[in-house]
């Protein structure tokens, strides 16, 4: 597509255009053909999905973003001139001689320099750090930090190729055709759907995005959020390898999960309102072509989602290494207390649900329905899931939904946790 | 962070990765298990890397052109989509600090200090491995402790045993034999330990490792933390062994 996109823009490469400042502008150029796909208003899409010609369908997945922006980097350089920093003032002759021209249009393009330069000076004074390192609360305090981010890495990378297979490969047109068309049965539907987007939280909200983008009921599309994260197959697997003694922790987190998901989506259908939900624009999904809209997904979900796990493996090493063992003890004593702690904690440290029952596995000295709370509120709400909703779909929701999720987590967890374990 | 640094961060994680899956680094964080996952995971993270290279690469001729092309005349809810949707996740800096702390500073297994600060995780074995009816034992550190609880020592008694596992002291100084005993990683390992009495070396540095020779002896103390039942052994001599390839008990695992 982007090939043949440059055609008409050949010519006017030569004007001579200031280089930083100017956002280039991708939507005035887009082929007339490519418009009425792009225009099209959700409410269109039952037409849209059932037309036999699956080519406007196809075009509509997030693949379409790259057809009118050209290239991920031109929406980058737009997104980050917008940001005015002061490096976007120089000009590209003022920077680095490392620094190609291409980059200079980027305010960030001296990553790769700060990078290097340091590690540079780390490799060059790991003399001193590993010394200022030695002390054993810092050692053992690294081998946790460590220990977590090399566990959950594997199941990251699985979550994340999956569900950049499935973000690019299915058009998010064919969730709104397999959904029933009454809200309040289409939830349950939903939330079981969850199951099949394997992946952490940080893929469910761009795709329940997507899916409010295109027309499916909110209600459903909450719902798939919320369960999608906690009850698909990877983060399920993961939950039975971290307990590999207690098996019904596997169906406490699944069922538990689900109930929520649910209830939560039918309480948005009665008292939700339109106007608390801005629907989302776009997903970051998108790329010239199939395969690299697939490894942008998968680039952006590693670096976004490790970025995030290494926050959660810091945190969880702190309480591991420096809380002092009676603290802990003496919240896993009273066993609300305990639900109460463990459900915080899941907030405060974010932490991939993919991750998430290794974390709580090492929380030996809480009750099991501590920890299945613990389990049931991570994947739904946490800081960085808060930041991600607000993103997406505006503060005034965020600030809405997530007390009621927390709430709702808390109860069904204790609930599961009753009956089952 | 730019596409290339991105690359540059995905590609040493993924070398860091394979590295550790590769050697037997990985033992000192997660356990034997997750090898093929480590070392596939290390392999792909290199993959996307490379994918963001050649991409970018590619992308670079059309993007020159264009970004020099459209002066002025922009849509402004347009770049709104792409301010929030393309800002560049400033947290992704943060991976830098794992690939420092695995490449350059490598921790040692858990020891000494998480030892001490978490009670015995001893628990009642399912069942007892039949033990051969002459000669020394060899035992691990969680197979004495849980025979000499929980089955009161009554095959262990008058046999001479080896045991390996890492010195740790308490503050009083008092000396113990321990082994960390994981499920899945070093967050969630947990101490098993022995008490040492008997012919105990002069001097001992925690953290080393030794193979402690010694007799079944009734002797039993509560471990402070969660007072846990710690069984004594008495030694008759104890020479120091190289840290064990893994040195995580995995019985739990089995």
């Amino acid at each position: 597509m982007a090939i043949t996109e440059e055609a008409p823009r050949g010519p006017n490469s030569h004007a001579p255009a200031p280089p930083t400042e100017t956002p280039p502008k991708p939507a005035a150029p887009r082929p007339p053909d490519r418009q009425p796909a792009d225009a099209k208003s959700p409410d269109s899409h039952p037409a849209d999905a059932k037309s036999p010609d699956k080519q406007p369908a196809d075009r509509k997945s997030p693949n379409t973003q790259p057809a009118d922006a050209q290239s991920p980097h031109a929406k980058a350089a737009a997104a980050k001139s917008l940001d005015s920093k002061p490096a976007d003032a120089k000009s590209p002759d003022a920077k680095s001689p490392d620094a190609k021209p291409a980059d200079a249009k980027l305010p960030d393009s001296k990553s790769p320099l700060v990078l290097t330069l340091l590690l540079l000076s780390v490799v060059l004074l790991q003399g001193p750090i590993r010394g200022a390192l030695s002390a054993p609360v810092m050692q053992s305090w690294m081998t946790v930090f460590v220990a977590v981010l090399v566990q959950a890495l594997p199941f990251l990378v699985l979550g994340v190729l999956l569900s950049a297979a499935i973000a690019v490969f299915v058009p998010p047109s064919f969730f709104a055709r397999a959904l029933p068309s009454r809200p309040a049965l289409a939830v349950p539907v939903a939330g079981m759907a969850g199951a099949m987007l394997p992946g952490c939280e940080c893929a469910s909200v761009p795709v329940a995005g997507a899916l409010v983008r295109r027309g499916v009921t909110p209600a459903a599309a909450l719902a798939f959020l919320l369960s999608a994260p906690a009850i698909n197959p990877i983060v399920l697997t993961a939950t039975a390898v971290a307990f590999p003694r207690n098996p019904e922790m596997v169906l406490g987190r699944f069922l538990a999960s689900l109930l929520v998901s649910c209830v939560m989506g039918w309480l948005w259908q009665r008292l939700g309102r339109t106007d608390w939900l801005r629907t989302p624009e776009r997903s970051h999904y998108e790329g010239p072509s199939k395969g690299a809209a697939f490894w942008n997904s998968v680039r952006h979900d590693v670096m976004h989602a490790g970025g995030f796990l290494v926050v959660g493996a810091m945190a969880a090493a702190t309480l591991k290494a420096l809380a002092p063992a009676s603290w802990l003890r003496t919240a896993a004593e009273n066993p609300l207390v305990a639900i109460l702690a463990l459900a915080v904690l899941a907030v405060l440290l974010s932490i991939c649900s993919e991750a998430d029952a290794f974390v709580a596995a090492s929380l030996t000295q809480f009750s099991l329905t501590a920890k299945l709370a613990f389990l049931v509120v991570g994947p739904m709400i946490d800081l960085k899931l808060f930041a991600m909703q607000a993103g997406t779909f505006g503060r005034g929701f965020a600030l809405r939904f997530a007390p009621a999720t927390f709430a709702l987590a808390i109860v069904g967890a204790v609930l599961t946790g009753a009956v089952l374990l | 962070m730019n596409r290339q640094a991105q690359a540059a961060i995905l590609f040493l994680t993924g070398a860091a990765l394979l590295h550790a899956g590769l050697t037997n680094l990985y033992l000192r964080y997660v356990k034997a298990g997750l090898q093929p996952l480590l070392l596939a995971s290390g392999a792909i993270l290199i993959l996307a890397s490379l994918a963001t290279v050649w991409y970018e690469w590619r992308d670079r001729k059309p993007k020159a052109t264009e970004a020099h092309n459209h002066g002025d005349d922009h849509a402004h809810g347009q770049e709104d989509d792409h301010e929030h949707t393309h800002r560049e996740p400033r947290i992704s800096w943060l991976l830098v600090l794992p690939l420092l702390a695995l490449i350059l500073v490598a921790p040692p297994a858990l020891g000494s200090y998480s030892a001490m600060r978490t009670g015995t995780a001893l628990q009642q074995p399912y069942g007892y491995n039949k033990l051969p009816a002459t000669g020394p034992l060899n035992l691990t550190v969680v197979d004495y402790a849980g025979r000499a609880v929980y089955d009161h020592g009554r095959s262990l008694a008058g046999r001479q045993i080896h045991v390996t596992g890492f010195v740790a002291l308490d503050h009083a100084g008092a000396p113990y034999l321990v082994r960390m005993a994981l499920n899945c990683c070093a967050a969630d390992a947990q101490p098993v330990k022995i008490a040492l009495t008997g012919k105990v070396p002069p001097v001992l540095e925690p953290d080393k490792w030794l193979e402690v020779t010694g007799t079944y002896t009734t002797q039993q103390i509560k471990d402070p933390v969660n007072n846990g039942p710690i069984p004594y052994l008495k030694i008759t001599s104890a020479k120091p062994v190289p840290t064990p390839s893994d040195p995580y008990d995995e019985s739990w695992n089995q």
